[in-house]
């Protein structure tokens, strides 16, 4: 019987070295893996690591494909360090995506950049009030927030696919499941840097990603609302002691990760689709997961895990494309590398005490808490 | 199989005995040259405070623990118990305090997990029925646990134990989670268990108890054995007063104030045990006076969580009682409106409630100092501030840390416990409520720590001790309440009350308390 008995003090090597090792271990499995489906093991890292940075639009693409990554982890890392586990964010930015789709089809005409303002907060709006169902359940009626959230995404995905195909589907559109396409105002443009001009797909919204990430930081590492959650995660009763209440925190950080899932889903379709269809997200939401546990509940750190993150991502298809790897065995990749994360999150947490049949009881009484009082 | 091993023991060898058994921990001597013996079929009480000593005696008994000096014969032989299962092949069982018990899984089932290889059996359910006809234990073998009491959860443990034919019962007092019937019940069980030969240690400090139950009792008293003796000879009293030990009542006292200024109120507490370990408040009524100390009394889990929650306003559900600050009503007010009115708080569990070990000294003075516009303005934490708050309170309260600002879980025991204390204390607030202030503190802290609180209510403060350490209680206060059962008995001051009489609240025993008193008189 394996006893998980948390640590009294975490050393800062092992919480740096884990996530390294966690890494590396990925890779020497992945490389196993690719080894034995019968791929070069090396060349398949390369497309997966290497290939993605060799050329100045893929590099735009990798930032592209790292923002709603940043922006939805940096939400993500508020639950989290609460102890509150939101899984629904993919959801969330589904409905931020409607919100600001509904925001942009009202003003068909318009031209002015102050139409993206108010679909970044009908977005905003939208994402927090689909996080609100858990968190208000959560408070009220204590059910686990992980199934509420979940489920949820299946009914936004659901609610979107309904609207594209029935009433805001654009009558002129063949018969697709497409929506008219936004206004002028409504699209985020392209960055144009001087001389070389567009950097693969890089868009002004990657700009947003790198800000809310730094907001985040500053507000959850300087600002009262971020003592309270991580008061909230790391000690709950010292919350309360302190006059905190872990409902607030709870319905805080939910509103919180659900409006920047929100915000990312209005940047994804402003800036790369331009439409709202049946699908706006590639699993952003829940990659995210990955991004937060990666940064190791560090907003500023969620720039350089989403940057990674993304990298694995438009490596997989990349290797799909060159070594013809199929969809599955990258996506088996990126499980491998969230479960090293998370194990290795567990086990900085916490010690492994290997003991005998029947012993449990002796070794749980001896960690008891009454018990060691009585000396 | 079906007999228990003790069957054989007839005859004067006992059982089990120590001799001059030690245990230290660093520099604290848990047990001193502990001699004991029990006989087989014999009821035989471990009577002491809480720190006398009882749990590591019999820790070491059960194996879980080694004695530095000193040894134990089991039926006149010397053995060595290094562990659990050499105890258990022995013939020792024990049943915890707390129960490890899968809520999801049957009676059978647990049993199953917990026994060792050579106990399982392939028909449990069977043998589980035949030790319960022998010894009167009504237990189900495919009852779920969720579904059982406390009291049952209880004999599923002691069945656990049974199932392994012990010869000696180890019971921690098993007492402080059941209801009287369920008390009584176990008390059956436990002279049957007795009459077929099973000898039984009953860890107790409830001294009705112990004489209803038991024929002879060993009582410890900071870490030595004070008497072995007879408990049908001895009166609760005397029992008390051994407990206890009345040197204590010659610790000189500060004056109490001249004039009695009542400052912070409480009237008609009462709330209800949530779940089988929690201890309902029963209609308790205090008050604290400017320039006193008020010390509250009582054995662990006699409801002193529970009071301490609802005094600082973590625990607060709008009732019908009264909680008030100088004729201001607080009964509905949270921790941080009672900070802001000028009380503060100072709870037992210096990690994760009074502190957050994972955070370093500024963030834990922010924890009651937030909300002070200085500190936080705007919802920005001023980090200069902080610092300098924290810096402030090691300074004056002799913090030693191994660097300026370092993280709580790196500070030793007594000087966080200082860091805390000193975190509340230098706000200077009218009313200061703390629990177990020096628990677990070397004596220097301890010293400091009272010290400090001596000197806050000399400067016109009230201040509410609850405390475990009679000494402490003793030491400081002006007024001594006892808590036992959620019941809070009425404040006297501290140079009426003698040791005895409050050993005998302690232990729940009013009526005796009381006749003692008039005796007194």
């Amino acid at each position: 019987m394996i006893i998980l008995h948390p640590r009294k003090e975490i050393p800062l090597q092992l919480t740096l070295l884990v996530p390294v090792v966690s890494v590396v271990i990925t890779l020497i499995l992945g490389a196993l893996i690719f080894a034995f489906l019968g791929y070069h093991p090396l060349a398949a890292l390369y497309e997966f690591f290497i290939a993605p940075l060799s050329r100045p639009d893929q590099l735009g693409n990798l930032l592209v494909k790292a923002c709603p990554l940043i922006i939805i982890g940096t939400g993500l890392v508020f639950c989290y360090r609460a102890n509150i586990w939101n899984i629904g964010a993919e959801g969330q930015l589904v409905l931020g995506a409607l919100g600001a789709g509904w925001v942009a089809l009202s003003f068909p005409e318009a031209t002015t950049p102050f139409l993206l303002v108010a679909m970044a907060i009908a977005a905003m709006l939208a994402g927090a009030l689909w996080a609100a169902i858990p968190a208000l359940l959560k408070v009220r009626f204590s059910t686990n927030e992980i199934l509420v959230s979940l489920m949820l995404t299946y009914v936004a995905a659901l609610l979107i696919d309904w609207l594209v195909r029935g009433p805001w589907r654009d009558p002129k559109s063949f018969g697709f499941p497409l929506t008219k396409p936004y206004p002028d105002g409504g699209v985020i443009d392209p960055i144009l840097i001087p001389g070389i001009g567009r950097l693969g797909q890089l868009h002004w919204g990657v700009l947003i990603a790198f800000i809310v990430a730094v907001i985040g930081w500053f507000f959850l590492s300087r600002m009262l609302g971020g003592f309270q959650v991580k008061l909230m995660g790391d000690a709950p009763r010292a919350g309360r002691f302190a006059g905190f209440s872990p409902g607030r925190v709870t319905l805080g950080v939910f509103l919180i990760s659900g409006a920047l899932s929100g915000l990312a889903g209005m940047i994804e379709v402003s800036a790369n689709i331009g439409q709202l269809q049946p699908n706006v997200s590639f699993g952003y939401g829940f990659t995210a997961i990955i991004v937060a546990f990666l940064a190791r509940l560090n907003p500023l750190a969620a720039i350089v895990a989403g940057l990674v993150v993304a990298l694995a991502e438009l490596g997989g298809d990349a290797a799909q494309i060159s070594l013809k790897i199929p969809k599955v065995v990258t996506g088996i990749f990126k499980g491998i590398l969230l479960f090293m994360l998370l194990a290795g999150e567990t086990l900085t947490r916490y010690q492994l005490i290997w003991v005998g049949p029947g012993q449990a009881e002796a070794a749980l009484s001896g960690n008891d808490k009454e018990a060691d009082i009585n000396v | 199989m079906a007999q228990p091993k003790s069957a054989k023991n007839t005859g004067k060898t006992p059982l089990l005995s120590a001799l001059q058994v030690s245990k230290s921990f660093g520099d604290f001597v848990a047990n001193q040259a502990i001699n004991f013996t029990i006989y087989p079929g014999e009821l035989h009480a471990l009577l002491g405070e809480n720190g006398a000593g009882k749990s590591t005696f019999v820790k070491m008994v059960y194996g879980l623990l080694q004695p530095d000096s000193g040894h134990f014969e089991w039926q006149g032989e010397k053995i060595q118990l290094s562990n659990p299962q050499q105890a258990r092949a022995t013939g020792i069982g024990m049943v915890f305090q707390h129960f490890s018990l899968f809520e999801a899984l049957s009676v059978a089932e647990n049993i199953r997990l917990a026994l060792p290889a050579e106990y399982q059996s392939e028909d449990l359910a069977a043998e589980i029925a035949s030790k319960s006809a022998d010894y009167g234990i009504p237990l189900k073998a495919d009852q779920i646990i969720a579904d059982l009491s406390v009291g049952q959860r209880q004999r599923v443990e002691i069945m656990r134990c049974l199932l392994q034919n012990p010869a000696l019962l180890i019971m921690d007092e098993p007492t402080s989670v059941l209801t009287p019937q369920e008390t009584e019940q176990l008390f059956a069980v436990l002279r049957r268990l007795a009459d077929q030969g099973c000898a039984v240690l009953f860890i107790s400090h409830k001294l009705d108890e112990i004489k209803q139950l038991t024929s002879r009792a060993t009582i410890l008293r900071g870490g030595k054995k004070v008497a072995e003796l007879n408990t049908r000879d001895k009166t609760t009293r005397q029992l008390a007063e051994l407990m206890v030990g009345s040197q204590i009542t010659d610790i000189k006292r500060r004056k109490p104030p001249a004039k009695q200024i009542p400052l912070f109120e409480v009237a008609g507490l009462n709330r209800p045990a949530l779940s089988p370990f929690e201890v309902a408040l029963k209609d308790i009524h205090l008050t604290a006076s400017k320039g006193e100390i008020l010390g509250i009394a009582g054995i662990a889990g006699n409801g002193q969580g529970e009071l301490m929650e609802a005094l600082t306003g973590e625990w607060c559900q709008p009732a019908d009682h009264r909680i008030q600050l100088a004729g201001r009503e607080l009964s509905a007010a949270g921790p941080l409106a009672r900070r802001k009115a000028g009380v503060c708080f100072i709870p037992e569990e210096r990690n994760g409630h009074a502190a957050v070990p994972s955070m370093n000294l500024a963030e834990n003075a922010l924890l009651t100092s937030y909300e002070d516009a200085k500190t936080v303005s705007g919802g920005v934490i001023s980090q200069q501030e902080t610092l300098l708050a924290a810096e402030k309170i090691a300074r004056t309260f002799d913090v030693r840390r191994p660097s300026a600002n370092p993280l709580a879980s790196a500070l030793s025991g007594g000087n966080l416990q200082k860091f805390v204390v000193g975190r509340e204390i230098i706000k200077k607030p009218a009313v200061l409520i703390v629990s177990q202030p020096t628990w677990g503190v070397d004596v220097g802290a301890a010293q400091f720590i009272r010290k400090a609180m001596t000197e806050l209510a000399e400067q016109g403060s009230a201040v509410i001790m609850i405390s475990q350490d009679l000494e402490e209680i003793f030491a400081i206060s002006h007024k001594i309440a006892v808590l036992n059962d959620g019941h809070l008995s009425a404040a006297r001051p501290a140079g009426d009350m003698t040791a005895e009489e409050i050993g005998l609240l302690m232990g729940g025993a009013a009526e005796t308390a009381q006749k003692a008193r008039r005796a007194a008189r």
